[in-house]
């Protein structure tokens, strides 16, 4: 989807504020929303494809308004009622329903722990062969899909070279709406910078991007 | 948690609890921030604006009371990324790297690892790379779609890498936003940007300044910053003015 989260080239976005001394949490509230949302997350309802779709749903001038807690509050009160964890009702009273189940077990700190030690899903399986490989020229195709997808508008038709095969990864572009893992090798390919914004930028400068063999075309 | 400098009741809190929610399932932006601000309300509002500190504590109520979630299943995991995990994690690889080649030369080819030895695993941080800084090559990592970060070696990104501002112009002017870190380098230097598009995590191997040859690891890890494993600053040596 071209949505305002794929941000990259925008030049109005103002100085980076750079604040010293940062907390990790600003407030009490964004270091709950953090647990929450990962527990929630833990329990496998949703996925980590499907949630970022969820924030890139939000309405443009939202996501712009918003701090990026306010986002994440946002999208796991919509992820909790869209499936069933929560009804609509008890969000506006705050209150269970007397008559909903009791859920168990709950999500126990024991299983949070031993969650937090596993890694996004991943493998270098063999029966998953690369359609591409390393040193190979390549275009990132021009592609404007109306759902998630993870390749930036500032790369699309842009030519680079494969500079590593990352193995085998699920697809962010079916996996984000329940349609399948279709796994397949992600790659870091390198583009020049004036490949990418033209000819007043550095001839030295270059920016690598992580992409599926679903983004990329031979040239 | 510490929040509960409010002193709601119960009653109160779910009052609260209640009109903040009714904002959430009907967001109306507009009208929220329109009364971001305090003041006395002495009219009607069909949509009360909503707080996202009660919001927050609306959802957590709801998940604990219905089964879902274990308070303690929460409380670990803030606490985990409030205060276990951050950059000194990162520093503590950094220094070893400087110190033992064989050590930089296994974090190189496999980071995961390689920061495994150091005892570090979890989250986003399984499958990491780690990019090197040298005299013509300078590295700097970002996310232009969401805010993908090396959880597991530098914790929890920091306001200005999630920025609009740090999205948007690390791919498009990455001179002129180290410019603004103050870090600024030679025409000739080659800036490698990192888009963290996929599960690929990113972190700099800064170069170790000049200087400091007798520091020992430990001394070394307090030099390096979470900035300069980021990519927008350099390691300064101690006593230098970053």
């Amino acid at each position: 989807m071209n949505g305002v989260h794929d941000l990259g080239g925008l030049q109005d976005m103002g100085p980076v504020r750079h604040e010293k001394e940062e907390p990790v949490f600003h407030a009490a509230w964004e270091g709950r929303i953090y647990g929450i949302d990962r527990a929630l997350r833990f329990m496998g309802k949703w996925n980590l494809d499907a949630w970022r779709h969820q924030i890139e749903l939000l309405p443009p001038a939202d996501y712009f308004r918003m701090t990026y807690y306010e986002r994440w509050l946002q999208v796991n009160e919509q992820l909790a009622v869209k499936h069933g964890l929560v009804t609509p009702k008890e969000l506006e009273t705050g209150v269970p329903d007397p008559d909903s189940a009791k859920a168990t077990p709950a999500l126990t700190a024991a299983v949070a722990a031993q969650r937090l030690g596993r890694g996004i899903p991943s493998s270098h399986d063999p029966k998953v062969p690369p359609q591409f490989k390393v040193g190979q020229r390549v275009r990132a195709r021009n592609m404007n899909p109306t759902g998630h997808t993870r390749l930036p508008r500032y790369a699309r038709g842009k030519l680079g070279i494969i500079t590593l095969d990352h193995g085998v990864y699920l697809f962010p572009d079916t996996n984000a709406h329940f349609q399948g893992e279709k796994r397949q090798h992600v790659y870091s390919v390198r583009f020049t910078a004036r490949e990418l914004w033209g000819v007043n930028t550095s001839p030295r400068d270059s920016v690598h991007l992580d992409m599926w063999d679903d983004y990329l075309e031979r040239t | 948690m510490a929040d509960d400098k409010t002193s709601l009741d119960r009653r109160g809190f779910l009052k609260y609890a209640a009109t903040g929610a009714v904002a959430a399932a009907v967001p109306n932006p507009m009208h929220a921030q329109e009364h971001d601000h305090d003041h006395d309300h002495d009219h009607d509002h069909q949509v009360v604006p909503s707080d996202p500190a009660l919001r927050t504590k609306a959802l957590e109520s709801l998940l604990v009371e219905k089964g879902l979630v274990d308070r303690a299943a929460l409380d670990l995991l803030v606490d985990r990324f409030e205060h276990k995990v951050g950059p000194r994690n990162g520093a503590r690889v950094v220094a070893r790297a400087w110190v033992d080649p064989a050590y930089k030369q296994r974090l190189l080819i496999d980071a995961p690892s390689a920061i495994a030895e150091l005892g570090y695993t979890s989250g986003q941080g399984e499958h990491m790379l780690v990019v090197e800084n040298g005299p013509r090559v300078h590295n700097l990592v970002v996310c232009t779609l969401c805010s993908c970060y090396p959880w597991a070696v530098l914790g929890l990104p920091p306001v200005w890498y999630k920025s609009t501002a740090y999205r948007s112009r690390a791919v498009i002017d990455p001179r002129g936003v180290l410019r603004e870190f103050g870090t600024q380098l030679d025409e000739d230097v080659e800036v490698h940007v990192w888009d963290s598009t996929a599960e690929l995590r990113y972190i700099v191997l800064p170069e170790r300044p000049a200087g400091t040859e007798g520091l020992n690891e430990e001394q070394l890890a307090a030099l390096v910053t979470r900035d300069a494993m980021v990519g927008v600053s350099k390691v300064v040596p101690p006593g230098a003015k970053a």
